[in-house]
C-alpha cells in the first residue's frame, strides 16, 4: 500500500518535472528571444537558403537547425515563435479559465434560472464549429495578436463552464455545504470558501489543457494566415511555409511541429501532475 | 414548559405539482428533551429536519404551516434573519461523516470559522473552546487533530468531530439526521452513547431522525412515527414500546428483528395495515386544501 503510493508519486513527479522542464525552456526562449536567437529571424539571405540541420552534410556553421527557402534561420524563428505561443497560452488560457469557471461555478451552485440561461448559452455555443467560428471572429475583429486572444476566449469558455458547473453541482450536494449553510454562512461565502477549493484541482487541470489548446488554435490561425502579421515569426506560420516546401526542406516543417507537439503535450502533463499533487486525498 | 421547537401543520409538496410530501405535520421538541422521528425510507423524516434547518432541496416547496423556534416562526421571517437565528441557536449532526467535512480544509478552521465569523468570538476563545469540546468527545491529541485534513481520520473520529462541532457553540436545538447509519455497529454504539451523554450534560433539545427503533429506545424521550409524510403516532417512548396506539406503529415495532427469537424476526408490515394506513392518508388528502399554491 505504502509502496504503491510511493511509486505512483514518483511517476507523477517525473512527469511533472519533464513537462515543467520543457515549459521552462519555452519560457526562457520567449523571454530572452532577442539575446538567445543566433540570427535575425526575419533576415533573408538567398545565398544561405535551404541549409539542412547540423547533423546532415552541407551545413553552414551557426545555422543549427538549417534555414528555409528564403535563407532565414529556423532556430531563430523557432525561438521568436515561442513568444507568440506563450503569450497566447498565458493570456488567452487564463482569461478563458476565469470567465468559464466563474460562470460554471455560479450555474452549478445557484441552479435555477441562472443555470438555465448559462446552460442554454453553452448549448448554443457548442453547436458552432469552433475553427470556423474562430475564422469568422478574426474576419470581424481583424488580424493581430489581441484578436487571436479574444477569439480563443469567446470560443473556449464553454469548455470550462460545462466541467466546472458539473463539479460545483456535485460538491454543492455534499453535507459539508449544508453544514455551512446551517451554520449561517452566506451563499457567496459558501461558494468561495467551501466549494471553490474542492473544484480547484479540476480547474487547474483544465487550465493547463486550455493553454495547450490555445497554442494549437493560434497555430491553426497562423496556418491559414489569420493570426499575427507575417513579419512576426510563429510556429503555425512556419508550419504553413514548411508545408509548401516539404519535399526540399522538411526541417522547416518538422521543427516547429515538434515544438508545438512538445509544448501542448507538456501543458497537459503538467496539469495532471499538478492535480495529483494538489488533490488532498491523493497527497 | 413550552417547546423550543414547535412545528405546526407543516405541509410540503413537490415544487410545481400537488404531490404532497409532508401532510400537516405537528411536532414539539421541548427544551432539553429528545424527540425521535421514525418511519421507513421516503416517509419524510429527513425532510422535516432539513425544513427546520432551512436546507430543503429546491424541489421541495412548503405550502403551509409554521416552524416556531423559541416562539418565532422561521417561515415568516426574512431569509437573512432566519439564517442568523438558525445559525446562532441550532446545529446539525449529519448522516454521512465522510461528506460532512470539507475534504480540502483543515479540521480546526472548519469548526472555528463559524464561531469567529458568524458568532463573533475572539479567535483565541474559539480555539480554546474547540479544544475543550474535542476533549469532551474524547478525541486524543486535539491539538494535532485541528491541523489534520478529514481524510486523515477514520469515520468514527470524523463523526466525533461533527458532534463536537454541533455542540461547540451550545446550541439550544440540534437536528441529528441518522448520525449513526453510516458507521459500523460497534462505533454506532459509542457514538450514540456520546450524543446521549452530551445532550444530557448540555441540556440540548434534540430532534433525532432514525429508522432504528433500538436507537429510539436508547436515546429518545418521545417520538413521532411518520408514514408518507404524515405523523400517524405521537407518543412517549415508554408508551410506544408498551402499547403502540396506531396499527402501523404496532406493525413497525413487530417488524424489528430480535436476537432472542431469530426464527420469527423480519416480519414485514402486513398488507392489511399498509392498506389501512394508505386509506387513512387518502381520506385526509381529500379534505385538505392548501391555503395557496
Amino acid at each position: 500500500m505504502l509502496d504503491g503510493r510511493g511509486a505512483l508519486r514518483r511517476r507523477a513527479g517525473l512527469r511533472l518535472w519533464l513537462s515543467a522542464g520543457w515549459q521552462a525552456v519555452v519560457m526562457l526562449a520567449a523571454l530572452f528571444a532577442p539575446w538567445l536567437a543566433p540570427h535575425d529571424p526575419l533576415a533573408q539571405d538567398l545565398m544561405l537558403g535551404r541549409l539542412p540541420p547540423f547533423w546532415l552534410p552541407g551545413t553552414e556553421p551557426g545555422y543549427w537547425l538549417g534555414t528555409d527557402s528564403l535563407g532565414r534561420d529556423v532556430l531563430s524563428r523557432l525561438i521568436h515563435g515561442a513568444r507568440v505561443a506563450l503569450i497566447v497560452a498565458l493570456v488567452a488560457g487564463t482569461a478563458t479559465c476565469l470567465i468559464g469557471s466563474t460562470l460554471g461555478l455560479i450555474a452549478g451552485f445557484y441552479r435555477g434560472w441562472t443555470d438555465r440561461i448559462i446552460g442554454r448559452l453553452v448549448d448554443i455555443w457548442m453547436a458552432f464549429p469552433p475553427v470556423l467560428f474562430a475564422i469568422l471572429l478574426i474576419a470581424v475583429l481583424g488580424t493581430g495578436l489581441s484578436s487571436v486572444v479574444i477569439a480563443i476566449i469567446v470560443i473556449d469558455w464553454t469548455r470550462f463552464c460545462r466541467v466546472v458547473r458539473a463539479e460545483a453541482l456535485n460538491q454543492s450536494q455534499m453535507d459539508y455545504v449544508h453544514s455551512a449553510r446551517v451554520a449561517g454562512f452566506s451563499r457567496p461565502r459558501t461558494l468561495m470558501a467551501e466549494i471553490l477549493p474542492n473544484v480547484l484541482p479540476v480547474i487547474v487541470a483544465l487550465l493547463t489543457l486550455e493553454m495547450g489548446i490555445a497554442v494549437i488554435v493560434e497555430a491553426i490561425l497562423s496556418f491559414v494566415n489569420l493570426s499575427v502579421s507575417t513579419d512576426r515569426p510563429t510556429w503555425g506560420g512556419m508550419i504553413a511555409e514548411g508545408r509548401i516546401a516539404i519535399h526540399h526542406v522538411w526541417w522547416v516543417l518538422a521543427f516547429p511541429l515538434a515544438a508545438l507537439f512538445l509544448t501542448v503535450l507538456s501543458f497537459a502533463q503538467l496539469g495532471e501532475g499538478l492535480r495529483d499533487r494538489f488533490d488532498p486525498v491523493l497527497r | 414548559m413550552s417547546a423550543f421547537l414547535e412545528i405546526r401543520g407543516l405541509s410540503a409538496v413537490l415544487r410545481g405539482t400537488d404531490l404532497r410530501l409532508l401532510r400537516s405535520v405537528d411536532i414539539d421538541v421541548p427544551v432539553g428533551t429528545v424527540r425521535g422521528l421514525v418511519g421507513e425510507s421516503g416517509a419524510g423524516k429527513s425532510m422535516i429536519g432539513r425544513a427546520v434547518l432551512g436546507v430543503l432541496p429546491r424541489a421541495v416547496e412548503i405550502v403551509e404551516g409554521e416552524i416556531l423556534l423559541d416562539g418565532r416562526d422561521l417561515l415568516a421571517m426574512p431569509p437573512v434573519a432566519r439564517r442568523r437565528l438558525i445559525g446562532a441557536r441550532t446545529a446539525m449532526i449529519p448522516q454521512d461523516p465522510l461528506t460532512a467535512l470539507n475534504p480540502s480544509r483543515r479540521i480546526g478552521r472548519q469548526i472555528t470559522d463559524r464561531l469567529v465569523d458568524i458568532l463573533g468570538w475572539e479567535p483565541a476563545r474559539a480555539r480554546s473552546r474547540t479544544l475543550e469540546m474535542l476533549a469532551e468527545v474524547r478525541i486524543p491529541e486535539p491539538e494535532r487533530v485541528l491541523r489534520l485534513y478529514p481524510h486523515e481520520l477514520s469515520g468514527g473520529m470524523r463523526q466525533r468531530i461533527l458532534i463536537a462541532s454541533a455542540f461547540v457553540a451550545e446550541p439550544e436545538l440540534i437536528v441529528a439526521d441518522e448520525p449513526t447509519t453510516a458507521l459500523d455497529v460497534t462505533v454506532q454504539k459509542q457514538i450514540l452513547g456520546l450524543i446521549s451523554e452530551l445532550q444530557a450534560r448540555h441540556g440540548t433539545a434534540l430532534l433525532f431522525v432514525t429508522h432504528d427503533l433500538g436507537v429510539v429506545a436508547k436515546i429518545c424521550d418521545s417520538l413521532s412515527v411518520l408514514y408518507a409524510g404524515k405523523v400517524v403516532e405521537d407518543t412517549t417512548v415508554a408508551r410506544f414500546f408498551e402499547a403502540p396506539a396506531h396499527p402501523y406503529s404496532a406493525a413497525l415495532l413487530a417488524a424489528t428483528p430480535r436476537h432472542t427469537d431469530p426464527a420469527s424476526s423480519l416480519k414485514p408490515v402486513p398488507p392489511a395495515v399498509m392498506h389501512a394506513v394508505g386509506a387513512e392518508i387518502a381520506a385526509a388528502d381529500r379534505s385538505w386544501r392548501p391555503r395557496h399554491g
